[in-house]
């Protein structure tokens, strides 16, 4: 079903063997009548066993929204999802929920008390999606405070509560929790966005390092940087459409997109470039145009 | 596009230090009355018309502090207990409440991270900033509002008319700034203070409006403090940089030689930041080439 799929328009991207995800022409609509308002527009896009993609987006792009449609958390009105080969896209709530416990997709969100039950403590956080496997107590246990030293945390936070810990800290238990039964797929939705830059480049060292465990990412945020830093390929959206996907270096060095354009030209980096700002001030006109 | 770094170097050179400073910051010191405790200890920089300084440090670095007590608005039981402040070449110390009234928004204003909460929620925005034009430049009613209109169709809001007549809760965060932005420069001020202006925004709105305070700087010679905990916008906008740490300026120094040959270990650790998880791992070899 993966095969060789065409993909004309995209630049760059070759349909892997067999992919961990496979978004096809996905449309999700919020509101009732004349309310109803489109949030993402045929958007498609397929994850490789052990990819990092980055999907980067400013206020309105769709960016959570995606998210939330890929883990089931808001229900598609058009379109395909397949997650490690199976069809979820006619799945139920009580399906759905089924696949986040049993860890077939795993997720972080920007805030870590989102993704933690404030009344576990770090150890039995880290050990319930292990439990929900089949785990025995014991094991998960330990498996649970051998994991800790990989997210740079000591074995002490074990008997905290999440109320006990710093952000980063909490986001850092956060990612380990997502990632301690090993699954192949984790949708990560602003993982670093509230976290100060020792912590962001913290957790984003984190997340390089355990990508050698082969687990796919899906890596959502406003921040080009960030992306960029972890992605193997970077997907733009912009009002609710992809409208470039490619190898992040291409995406960064020769966006196609009018819109990439503006957004790779309007990131802020250490070297000032005055000529810039003309370019900006003629893709905001044709962009508006 | 191949010659940055070159670029960066005239403008910052380029410029004569011959017209007197509008805003002479010297060896100020700001400590808590309450707990006889210094937090800022010693900024000193000097802005002549049409330059800009950056203050980069992280929250609690004395930086807001500092702005605040260049606009005489420390809070309270905070005091600049040793050191000047000299805007226009008249010490703040000798001003009267009357003359600083008449000081701020004609020759010093500002622009904050939080643009709702200087804002009037119940009135229309374009009435608040026509105010500032009628009181400040003595404009009639009808012609402060035409200005008005004027000043945020240059903040690049694309239906100035319509947003003139809007309240604060029907415009978006980017859109709020714009309009204080407006109000800011609305008295044609020779200072302007952006005190993490654009922090919360979008990249692409962020971009937008630094762009506008460039040409505000190169049409009528504004001069600018930028404030910011990203290097990448103080980089961008300044010709010289300070680097605050714990209520301390760890270095200083035109914006180049401090990018390219960064004494201080905490400036080192702000760039590096940027070098691996920025754009400008892909970006350097590409403007190389």
């Amino acid at each position: 079903m993966t095969a060789q799929l065409p993909a004309p328009s995209v630049a760059g991207t070759e349909e892997p063997p067999s992919a961990v995800l496979e978004v096809t022409d996905l449309e999700v609509h919020y509101g009732l009548r004349r309310r109803r308002r489109q949030a993402l527009h045929g958007v498609s896009l397929s994850v490789a066993p052990g990819e990092t993609v980055g999907v980067i987006g400013e206020t309105g792009s769709g960016k959570s929204t995606f998210a939330r449609a890929v883990l089931g958390l808001v229900r598609a009105s058009a379109g395909r999802i397949v997650i490690g080969g199976h069809d979820v896209s006619a799945y139920g709530n009580r399906q759905w929920r089924g696949l986040r416990r049993r860890g077939v997709v795993q997720y972080v969100f920007q805030d870590p008390l989102r993704s933690l039950d404030p009344d576990l403590t770090i150890g039995e956080s880290l050990a319930e999606p292990l439990l929900v496997h089949g785990v025995p107590r014991d094991e998960a246990a330990e498996r649970a405070r051998a994991f800790l030293p990989r997210v740079r945390l000591s074995d002490e936070l074990l008997d905290r509560l999440p109320g006990e810990l710093s952000g980063g800290q909490r986001q850092r238990v956060a990612v380990a929790r997502a990632l301690v039964t090993e699954p192949r797929l984790v949708i990560l939705d602003e993982p670093v966005s509230a976290l100060d830059s020792a912590n962001r480049v913290q957790v984003l060292e984190i997340l390089r390092e355990l990508r050698a465990t082969g687990v796919a990412l899906v890596f959502i945020s406003h921040d080009l940087g960030s992306v960029a830093g972890i992605a193997d390929r970077i997907a733009v959206l912009h009002q609710g459409e992809l409208v470039e996907v490619g190898p992040a270096r291409d995406v960064i060095t020769r966006p196609q997109h009018l819109y990439t354009r503006l957004l790779v030209s309007s990131a802020p980096t250490l070297r000032t470039a005055s000529a810039d700002r003309e370019e900006r001030k003629a893709l905001r006109a044709l962009l508006h145009a | 596009m191949t010659t940055l770094s070159e670029k960066t170097k005239s403008t910052a050179t380029d410029r004569t230090p011959s017209a007197p400073p509008v805003l002479a910051v010297s060896d100020v010191h700001i400590s808590d009355r309450v707990t006889d405790r210094e937090i800022v200890h010693g900024v000193t920089f000097d802005l002549t018309p049409g330059t800009s300084v950056g203050i980069v440090g992280e929250s609690g670095s004395g930086k807001t502090l500092t702005c605040r007590a260049a606009l005489g608005i420390l809070p309270p039981h905070f005091e600049v207990s040793d050191g000047s402040i000299e805007i226009g070449g008249t010490d703040i110390k000798t001003l009267t409440p009357q003359q600083w009234t008449a000081l701020r928004g004609a020759t010093i204003s500002a622009v904050f991270q939080d643009p709702a909460s200087y804002l009037n929620p119940s009135i229309r925005v374009g009435p608040q900033i026509a105010e500032v034009i009628h009181i400040k430049k003595g404009l009639n009613r009808r012609q402060a509002r035409h200005r008005a209109v004027e000043l945020l169709q240059a903040t690049q809001l694309r239906e100035p008319e319509l947003v003139y007549s809007q309240y604060t809760h029907e415009l978006s965060g980017g859109m709020l700034q714009r309009v204080l932005i407006a109000a800011a420069i609305a008295a044609d001020p020779q200072v302007l203070i952006a005190d993490e202006a654009t922090t919360a925004l979008d990249v692409t709105v962020q971009a937008e409006i630094l762009d506008l305070f460039a040409d505000l700087r190169e049409r009528t010679g504004l001069a600018l403090v930028v404030v910011s905990h990203d290097l990448a916008v103080v980089a961008q906008m300044c010709d010289k940089v300070l680097v605050m740490r714990q209520g301390s300026v760890v270095e200083h120094g035109p914006t180049h030689t401090v990018l390219n040959a960064p004494q201080h270990e905490y400036t080192r650790l702000l760039i590096a930041e940027h070098e691996q998880y920025g754009l400008e791992k892909f970006r350097t070899p590409q403007e190389a080439s």
